[in-house]
């Protein structure tokens, strides 16, 4: 990591620290869904995009995350923190077992796997064998965790909006940091090599085997924190709200972030969040419809997705391409 | 001079302006000019065809403001698009509350959506009014004061099923078929209250069924062998088709009750073949489009015109459509009560003091009526009998009203 990228981030962490102190207690919300959109969907790039497993099916994981914390909450009385970790090691092992038989499947045969268990998480939400602890069709609607008290002890007063936020940024920097770690080390290679060359791989002596399930459940275990994060933002969980959709979206806000990015976890995130606001905004006929034509936009202009764009055009200023002449500066 | 009289002046001029703000009392979302409306619609997603209702309401409303808006404010009517999905119901309504700073939350749609944000409505003290979900729990004035349903309730329409066979058939075995969710139970509830104490000797057989499940003819099956002549069917529009064909194709001739959930005849009677409908009879509170008897009645002319004109690309045999517009009557009936105070809690106060209000939209003899402890605005309905082309009203209008 070069001087200036650190510069950068930590000015962009700064900022993110800032930031609900400027804005509403709405946007405050919604900027917290965006760093729960950013965990999951890094959890899935780590997958997809690093990995080259393509998955239709990360709603699932999601909607575990969240109902594992839900339940937690709801029927053993957990503090909501405790049940984060606790969605994560449920969803590593889910994601873990699920990545054993999907080594049988290549490409758009592992997408259909995947999305068949996109597919069948509302029914089996729904199913009366899980009624008693899921709530069934009605769902689990959970407290909204409060500040805790040695922060007003020490004279930091926030409210339970704002205090979810730093609650899910602290998160989301721990788990790029792992994510960051995990990419740009051994691990991350042998991911990209079953990437490019499956065979090539496998002679050099990597267990692709191994590695891909592992793979798997990392990516399901990131999504299954967003999930519980999630839930524990909306303050309710029910199966209606896990449906395939949520699935695309998820490969959507990849795509169009970048695909093998850090980074693009973030602007997928931001752009899952924002522009079907935008889109309802912009026509109540065909909602959709308008969000398509941004979809296809960003895809057109951005191929490469928008942290690809990002690159090129941060080397085309750093080699000084495009910037503007000294003396042209005011 | 001028200076004696000052003192005078401000007096007189205090006395002026005091009554006038003590009639005029606004919480946020509402001015001179205007009143500001929350609401959420699956305008797109699995459940769009909910959507028709937003667009009614919002029709409703700009002739209503083209009439000059409500005692002289015009109604500015959010209405934003949720998908049917809680999670951005809940988003939603936050903005609507904290950012738009609507007056109120009006005819946000679906069970589950409004799961997700009665407790914040209810934290928050902004009205959630007139929700669009059959649900009981919407009538719980006690513990969620600031949440009103608006159609006749789940248990209410069992409730009436179940007077009717006891006046007709009082030695009646019945069948019950139900879909195994939040619904299903709801209705099995009211049912078996209706009964009375003797349900555990009139109903004979049970039989649930999974939303995910391909068909139910497994169950008709085991409910026909259990000798029963009444059949209850709790089911939604794909199962109740499957239920009715089956039962008809088995041979199985009982008196047949189908849930309002699933009274239509496009939907539901017309893929089970209408000859197999013949007989069913199921309980209606709002005027059919379709149904030839209101060809030339007043209030259908005078929704007609409405549609016509206001919403043009909206469907006439669509009863959400009617639906829409019977709801957004009862909201401007609300607001015309409160006059010029237009707190949140006054809302509250007159929706739950509506008495015997009239939309003629609803059928004869079916009135709105609210009180500060009953939360359940409509609770009459009137049975109809499907004759093979069209439902048939019998009987008269049967109210659960305490």
């Amino acid at each position: 990591m070069s001087k200036k990228v650190v510069t950068v981030t930590i000015l962009l962490i700064a900022a993110a620290c800032v930031l609900p102190f400027v804005v509403s207690n709405y946007r405050t919300f919604q900027l917290t869904l965006v760093l729960v959109y950013a965990i999951a969907l890094l959890g899935l790039n780590i997958l997809t995009g690093y990995n080259g497993q393509i998955s239709l099916g990360h709603g699932a994981f999601y909607a575990i995350g969240a109902y594992t914390a839900a339940m937690l909450m709801d029927q053993a009385g957990m503090p909501y923190w405790a049940t984060i970790p606790i969605a994560g090691a449920v969803c590593l092992l889910a994601g873990f077992l699920f990545g054993l038989p999907a080594l049988r499947l290549e490409g758009l045969y592992l997408a259909l796997a995947t999305f068949a268990l996109a597919v069948s998480m509302p029914p089996i939400l729904k199913s009366h064998l899980l009624e008693r602890w899921s709530g069934g069709v009605q769902g689990i609607v959970i407290v909204k965790p409060d500040p805790p008290a040695f922060l007003a002890d020490v004279g930091i007063k926030l409210n339970p909006d704002q205090w979810l936020y730093y609650f899910a940024l602290a998160i989301a920097l721990v788990l790029f940091v792992i994510g960051w770690n995990l990419i740009y080390g051994r691990i991350g290679r042998a991911l990209i090599a079953i990437r490019d060359h499956h065979t090539a791989a496998e002679a050099m002596g990597i267990n692709t085997a191994l590695y891909k399930s592992l793979a798997f459940g990392v990516s399901a275990m990131y999504t299954g924190i967003a999930g519980a994060l999630g839930a524990i933002a909306v303050q309710f969980v029910a199966p209606d709200s896990f449906t395939v959709f949520l699935s695309i979206t998820l490969l959507v806000g990849i795509v169009v972030g970048g695909l093998a990015s850090l980074s693009g976890a973030i602007y997928g995130a931001l752009f899952i969040q924002f522009v079907p606001n935008i889109a309802d905004e912009l026509s109540k006929a065909a909602p959709w419809a308008v969000f398509g034509i941004f979809l296809i936009g960003f895809v057109y202009l951005m191929p490469t997705g928008v942290a690809g764009a990002m690159r090129a055009l941060l080397g085309r200023l750093g080699r000084g391409k495009l910037s503007p002449p000294k003396e042209a500066l005011p | 001079m001028k200076r004696k009289l000052l003192p005078v002046a401000a007096v007189l001029a205090a006395a002026l302006a005091f009554p006038a703000l003590a009639q005029k009392k606004y919480d946020p979302g509402a001015s001179d000019t205007e009143i500001k409306i929350g609401n959420t619609n699956p305008y797109s997603g699995p459940a769009s065809a909910y959507g028709a209702i937003g667009k009614a309401i919002n029709a409703y409303f700009r002739m209503v403001n083209e009439r000059g808006g409500i005692n002289g404010r015009k109604v500015n009517f959010i209405s934003y698009d949720d998908g049917y999905s809680p999670p951005k119901t809940v988003e939603m309504v936050r903005k609507l509350v904290e950012q738009d700073e609507v007056l109120l939350l009006f005819q946000s749609l679906g069970t589950p959506s409004n799961t997700a944000i009665q407790k914040y409505m209810n934290a928050k003290k902004v009205p959630q009014l007139f929700v669009a979900t059959g649900a009981t729990k919407w009538n719980d004035a006690k513990s969620f004061p600031w949440t009103m349903g608006w159609q006749p309730n789940y248990q209410t329409e069992a409730r009436i099923y179940a007077r009717h066979i006891l006046q007709t058939k009082p030695n009646a075995k019945i069948a019950v078929l139900y879909q195994n969710d939040d619904y299903g139970k709801d209705y099995l509830k009211g049912f078996k209250d209706g009964l009375g104490p003797q349900h555990q000797k009139m109903i004979v057989a049970e039989a649930s069924y999974e939303v995910s499940e391909p068909t139910v003819d497994s169950q008709i099956l085991q409910l026909k062998s259990s000798g029963a002549d009444v059949f209850f069917n709790i089911t939604t529009p794909k199962f109740a088709a499957q239920a009715i064909r089956a039962a008809y194709d088995t041979g199985w001739k009982p008196t047949h009750y189908l849930n309002n959930v699933s009274n239509s005849v496009g939907s539901v009677l017309k893929p089970a073949g209408l000859e197999k409908a013949v007989g069913i009879i199921t309980s209606a509170y709002v005027k059919d489009p379709t149904d030839k008897r209101w060809a030339n009645d007043p209030a259908m002319k005078t929704w007609r015109e409405f549609m016509a004109k206001y919403n043009p690309d909206g469907d006439l045999s669509d009863p959400f459509n009617v639906y829409g517009y019977s709801v957004a009557a009862t909201l401007e009936q609300v607001l015309k009560q409160c006059g010029d105070t237009l707190t949140r809690d006054n809302v509250m106060k007159q929706a739950a003091s509506l008495k015997r209000f009239r939309i003629d939209t609803l059928l004869p003899g079916i009135a709105i009526s609210t009180g500060p402890n009953d939360y359940a605005p409509i609770e009459a309905m009137q049975l109809e009998r499907f004759n093979g082309h069209e439902f048939e009203l019998f009987g008269e209008v049967i109210s659960n009203e305490q």
